[in-house]
């Protein structure tokens, strides 16, 4: 019958347009290209205005800092020939002398003092200019409007020696010095900031590819720098970052053999990617950490009668549960502060009993808080609906439920910028989620911004001076060990005063396809990309 | 014309607007902002100036067709330009293969309604109207796609009419079903008109008798319905945007939205209630075609 001819025609002509267009589907991006997933970065590509890792991941291949960090988050020289200190207070750093960028001009002094300046000047509005904030004359600079337009903390010697003084001693800033925000920047980049940002010249191991590199909302790719001389060099012919705004349609690519490295396995894949991809699943702990912060101002939970909530809190939450069944083993429970993949990372500090589940103990210190003052009303836990955290969530409510016999219940908020508004004004009126991602591999980076009095991510306001005394004191240690020895002190004045109860430390699952090799996860939760090999 | 346009804006830009939680303060994340970097960032996008000053500073830019600026640095202008055009391709493929299939599929059934076909087409479009769109979408990628290797599984920067086939087929099937029940009622409705019978006895082929005197007729609700969904699949093809990751406009207003970034959520949602309503007038239009009786005078 007709129709029926007219039927068969038109399947014939569907399946032979699938066909076709499945043959294209294969998208290797040119020869030896490692295709990654990236999401497209919030800010243009410049060093001190990339507070997020999509455009985090393309500046670190584009730019090579004074140091570099390996796997493990080490420090290694890469432009700094040497830096010296005697009191971690003034700074002596001199670079090698052959390094140039992209457009044939040399990285002097000059580059990484008036990229510094660029980032901490208030009018230039850049997201990380509080990274500066150790250095003197960074006040005059950041000030709304500026009374300073460089920092005079920053002295150029010659063209390949500058000095730097910090406002107090600061051990730590020595480990920043391989972090994002201070890479040097060119001197075409002082000409046309904005147009430098769509398309950087760096002196990274990677240079944009000709042409239309950067497809915004659809992919970025990079080619190998030759004029790079670092610890970096690149084992593969280039870098093509896809951006995705599902990781359940990555993970689907990569299953495919579309996509060579995805650095997250989507939630819904996390029971299964172990079995789909055999030896092709990675498993590597990175630098970051979940927590459930309790404001001080949070009725019931300040002074003696606080203090006993809060640990009571903490021995109720079952964390080896909860992350064997909901997270599937890729989260490791907190034995601290920070996280276990840092350096100097000590899992027994004194007091770390508060972070064991022991419903017992839990309920007596309950009890013995409801006799100084009967607790009423219901533990909140307020967080972020659009960030995949209700599950835990709940089962953290849950866990404190069962043990005290409270009412505790997750509170959802739509968007993460409310969250983070009410957090901010002190309006949030609950316990939040909360948790730290290291900007570099360093102990005292965790600590400082959260807990120090007044420091600027301390939203639960909490201050004591000793603890305030003992980081500061780490920060001045000239030994490395001292330094760990005082701020595992510190972080005992924590485990007793609990401002914030520590969960879990993240361990981040990522896979790889066939067709690359040497693919490693890196202390901050991406693979080293320029170790990757395609075959 | 120009008042729905001022007052679709005006709504638009009050609600993002009214969206709770400092947009300035997102940008930073979870790490501190120093207060003299925020307020700078403020005063580049007038954001600490009253609500009606911010709207009609967007206002007096679109007269130069300058959509403002998103907080990445981007020129509004090029990311509409960068996402209607995948999203109209992706629609309009849809529209095409919904069309063509429900009509084909619905005037069968209608012609032969309460028989095995009939029956069969209609527990089928039941079955496609209940799952929802995302199981299918997933389905079809990883099946097409992961298993058998016969489709793309993503659409990514190629969005070539043949790669957007899958994802057009996904996105347009629940239309696809309504297009086939409401041609087939129409068609079964019809087909005992006076019209048709005076169509058959005059001794006209059975494929005239259908097609122009059937078909013509009962195409009114189904155009109607086309119209309306041209303008609602530009807009919710989010999910399917979103699993077959296609840079398209739904993705684009979500993230927007969750930013609040009004000047690209109302420059976006501005010219899709355009697109709305130049489909419907279309639409209109093609009333007059296909129904001798209405004229337009």
């Amino acid at each position: 019958m007709k129709f029926h001819r007219v039927t068969a025609l038109t399947a014939f002509a569907l399946s032979g347009a699938l066909v076709l267009s499945a043959c294209s589907s294969t998208s290797d991006g040119g020869s030896g290209m490692v295709t990654a997933n990236g999401s497209e970065p919030q800010n243009p590509l410049i060093p001190t205005n990339t507070n997020e890792n999509g455009g985090g991941r393309i500046v670190d291949r584009l730019f090579a800092g004074l140091e570099s960090y390996d796997a493990r988050g080490n420090l290694q020289h890469e432009v700094a020939q040497s830096i010296e200190t005697t009191d971690s207070k003034s700074f002596a750093i001199k670079i090698k002398p052959d390094w140039t960028f992209t457009d044939g001009t040399p990285v002097t002094a000059k580059s990484f003092v008036d990229a510094w300046n660029y980032g901490a000047l208030s009018t230039n509005a850049q997201l990380q200019s509080s990274f500066f904030e150790p250095i003197v004359g960074y006040d005059e600079v950041a000030a709304g409007p500026p009374t300073a337009q460089t920092m005079s903390g920053l002295k150029i010697v010659d063209d390949t020696t500058f000095t730097v003084d910090l406002k107090q001693p600061t051990a730590d800033f020595r480990l920043r010095l391989g972090f994002t925000p201070f890479y040097p920047l060119p001197e075409v980049a002082f000409l046309d900031m904005a147009a430098f940002g769509e398309r950087p010249v760096g002196n990274g191991p990677y240079e944009f590819a000709d042409g239309d590199a950067w497809q915004h909302n659809v992919k970025l790719d990079l080619v190998p720098n030759p004029d790079y001389r670092g610890n970096r060099s690149p084992n593969n012919g280039g870098l093509s970052f896809v951006f995705y705004s599902s990781l359940d349609t990555a993970y689907s690519d990569l299953q495919a053999g579309n996509l060579d490295v995805l650095d997250t396995v989507p939630e819904s894949a996390l029971s299964t990617f172990r079995s789909d991809l055999g030896d092709r699943a990675l498993e590597a702990p990175t630098a970051q950490n979940a927590q459930i912060g309790i404001p001080g101002n949070l009725p019931h939970f300040a002074g003696p009668e606080g203090g006993l909530r809060r640990q009571a809190l903490s021995r109720a939450i079952d964390r080896g549960q909860i992350t064997q069944q909901i997270f599937q083993g890729l989260r490791t429970p907190a034995r601290d502060f920070t996280a276990s993949s840092l350096p100097g990372f000590n899992a027994n500090l004194p007091g770390v009993r508060a972070l064991e589940y022991d419903a017992g103990v839990a309920k007596s210190l309950w009890a013995q808080a409801d006799a100084l003052s009967p607790w009423s009303g219901r533990f909140e836990i307020a967080y972020n609906s659009d960030g995949g955290h209700q599950a835990w969530v709940d089962a953290a409510a849950n866990s404190i439920r069962n043990t005290l016999g409270i009412d505790a219940v997750g509170a959802p908020y739509p968007t993460f910028k409310q969250i983070r508004t009410e957090i901010t004004n002190r309006t949030i009126g609950s316990a939040f989620r909360s948790g730290w991602q290291g900007d570099y591999p360093s102990i005292l980076e965790f600590l400082e911004p959260q807990f120090v009095t007044g420091a600027g991510s301390n939203d639960e306001d909490y201050s004591n001076p000793a603890f305030d005394d003992l980081v500061r004191g780490a920060e001045a240690a000239t030994d490395e060990d001292e330094s760990f020895a005082l701020a595992g002190q510190a972080q005992e004045i924590l485990l007793l005063d609990l401002p914030v109860l520590p969960l879990w430390d993240y361990i981040t699952a990522a896979g790889h396809s066939e067709a690359v090799s040497d693919v490693q996860i890196s202390w901050n939760g991406l693979p080293m990309y320029e170790a990757i090999k395609k075959s | 014309m120009i008042p729905v346009f001022i007052g679709a804006t005006l709504l638009i830009y009050a609600m993002v607007f009214l969206i709770p939680g400092d947009p300035i303060q997102a940008l930073a994340g979870d790490k501190p902002l120093s207060p003299a970097v925020a307020d700078q960032l403020r005063e580049r996008y007038h954001l600490d100036r009253p609500f009606i000053v911010q709207y009609l500073l967007y206002l007096k830019g679109i007269f130069t067709l300058d959509f403002g600026t998103s907080f990445s640095g981007q020129p509004v202008r090029d990311v509409l330009a960068r996402a209607f055009p995948v999203t109209i391709r992706l629609a309009f493929m849809a529209i095409v293969i919904e069309a063509a299939f429900g009509i084909f599929f619905g005037v069968i059934a209608g012609l032969r309604k309460g028989k095995a076909f009939d029956a069969t087409l209609l527990v089928l479009s039941l079955f496609i109207i209940a799952v929802p769109v995302f199981v299918i979408g997933f389905l079809a990628q990883f099946f097409l796609g992961v298993r058998w290797g016969i489709a793309p599984v993503t659409v990514g920067a190629d969005a070539s009419f043949s790669r957007l086939l899958v994802p057009a087929i996904v996105l347009g099937l629940v239309s696809f079903a309504y297009v086939l029940r409401l041609t087939r009622t129409s068609v079964a409705e019809n087909k005992d008109a006076d019209h048709v019978r005076t169509a058959t006895a005059k001794g006209l082929s059975r494929r005239r008798v259908v097609v122009v005197h059937i078909l013509r007729n009962s195409l009114i609700p189904v155009v109607t319905f086309l119209g309306a969904d041209l303008g609602a699949l530009m807009a919710g093809a989010i999910v399917t945007e979103g699993i077959f990751n296609i840079n398209g406009v739904g993705g684009t207003i979500y993230q927007a939205v969750i930013r609040g970034e009004a000047p690209t959520v109302v420059s976006f949602v501005t010219v899709l209630v355009v697109v709305f309503l130049v489909a419907n007038l279309l639409v209109d239009l093609l009333y007059a075609a296909l129904d001798p009786r209405i004229r337009y005078a």
